[in-house]
């Protein structure tokens, strides 16, 4: 199975994993940029498809192309875009290339996006696309048709551990977990005391028993950014202080350096809790933070002395 | 009578539960609010999206139907609201607009693909659509209803 499932079987060090950007013109030169960037500090990168309802180029082409430069893919699949055959279709072709990490989510709706105008499909739910796409690793469609020799796929979704209702949370993970989810990644949060109960929930009901839990933090160098994600993206909500904080902390170079110490902060808090694997991060400053952040956490391919001792990371 | 069912149904329930006829009904385990408003009809429990004060990433105006759901499961007789958490399989789409009352008496509502009960057939059926045993023709609404 893949590295990353290796990774977190093994629990010797939290993973660490990120976010691919958007690629839309540029052909594979572009794609092989952003993975040289990342390839030093992550182990695994989210291979979006169609992020907040936006098209670009494909969750499949993207996870494909990433694996071929040498970063390991974990391809999102929204259920927004596609019925259950396509979906079944772009998890089992892209396995063809080496695609093994499948991330499993509703999406946005379009109404997010910047074409409101287009049919919304969700033939499945994400956590029934769970269910199938552990069936494709099990050698069957949802058919039932057998698929003979099948891809050794490492299943999970995402979770919102901040959005109502917030008791109802865990059970939804619960439920993800027993349709086969191996991982779950976090939405981007910024109440702390949520995710502790939230994941002190889950390693009470089990969850973490088959399934890694993958807070994730976002690197931000305005109050303005803050703001927006408040404001314009579903399921996040920041609290007024919070932006306060950063907002007040004086000039452009200040409030940069503030927006990057609440990151580092709940990076902090969220790695400090048992029943976490590791931490997702999502980067919208694109200035070398999230080096830095990797290197203050001390977390990642560069700093994990199995792999820098075999030589099997260049970090 | 046959005919007749969709029709009284959906006339018994739309006006209680908005409801959308997609022939599998789930009411008594979705807290009776129906899983089929949800815009993003979610039959598995709330996206992501719901809003800090419990309203829809989609629909601003209106109370997340799992918010809803949620908090009306707990009201229900005991083994209802265990059945809320029961994993709901994939929509039938050939049941849209069928009685759900009908499915129910004959079973038709509660079949699945067999790769959702984790079943590997050997071989390709000759016949598309073969796994799934048909025991009746839906009944369906008559031409023009929705219109
Ligand atoms: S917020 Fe609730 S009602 Fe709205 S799309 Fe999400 S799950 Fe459905």
């Amino acid at each position: 199975m893949s590295r990353l499932s290796d990774l977190i079987a093994a629990g010797t060090r939290p993973v660490v994993t990120a976010e691919f950007p958007s690629i839309d013109g540029g052909g594979l030169p572009a794609v092989e940029r952003a993975a040289d960037e990342l390839r030093p500090y992550v182990d695994a990168v989210n291979a979006t498809d169609n992020p907040a309802a936006h098209a670009h180029a494909s969750n499949t082409s993207i996870a494909i192309g990433m694996a071929q430069f040498g970063l390991e893919p974990i391809m999102q699949v929204v259920c927004r875009d596609k019925n259950r055959l396509a979906m079944q279709a772009d998890i089992i072709g892209a396995s063809l290339f080496g695609v093994e990490n499948v991330a499993c989510l509703t999406g946005d709706d379009v109404t997010a996006g910047d074409e409101p105008e287009a049919r919304r499909v969700f033939d499945l739910d994400s956590t029934q696309l769970v269910k199938v796409a552990s069936g494709l690793a099990e050698g069957h469609y949802l058919s039932g048709r057998a698929i003979k020799q099948p891809p050794a796929l490492f299943v999970g979704a995402v979770e919102n551990p901040f959005a109502p209702p917030l008791d109802y949370r865990v059970l939804r993970a619960l439920k993800k977990s027993e349709a086969g989810a191996r991982f779950l990644q976090l939405q981007i949060g910024y109440y702390p005391e949520r995710l502790e109960a939230f994941v002190r929930g889950c390693v009470d009901a089990g969850v973490t028993r088959t399934t890694a839990l993958i807070p994730t933090v976002v690197l931000t160098k305005s109050a303005k950014a803050l703001s927006f994600m408040d404001e314009s993206v579903p399921g996040i909500s920041i609290p007024a202080d919070v932006i306060a904080r950063v907002a007040g902390a004086g000039d452009k170079d200040a409030i940069a350096e503030e927006s990057y110490r609440l990151t580092l902060e709940l990076s902090r808090h969220a790695l400090s809790l048992t029943g976490v694997s590791g931490i997702h991060l999502t980067d919208f400053r694109h200035d070398g933070s999230l080096e830095r952040l990797v290197r203050d956490l001390g977390i990642g391919p560069a700093f994990d002395p199995v792999a820098t001792a075999s030589g099997a990371t260049s970090g | 009578m046959a005919k007749l069912l969709p029709l009284l149904e959906h006339a018994v329930k739309k006006p209680v539960w908005d409801c959308r006829m997609c022939g599998q009904c789930v009411l008594h385990s979705t807290g009776m609010t129906c899983p089929m408003t949800c815009p993003k009809t979610l039959r598995n429990g709330p996206c992501g999206g719901v809003r800090e004060d419990g309203h829809c990433e989609v629909k601003p105006e209106m109370r997340c139907v799992w918010v809803k759901a949620e908090e009306r499961s707990h009201a229900l007789p005991h083994h209802w609201e265990e059945e809320f958490h029961d994993l709901r399989p994939p929509v039938d789409n050939r049941l849209q607009g069928t009685s759900s009352w009908t499915n129910l008496l004959t079973g038709r509502d509660r079949r699945t693909p067999a790769g959702w009960q984790g079943v590997a057939r050997e071989r390709h059926s000759a016949v598309p659509g073969a796994s799934m045993v048909e025991v009746d023709e839906p009944a369906t609404l008559p031409e023009g209803f929705h219109a």
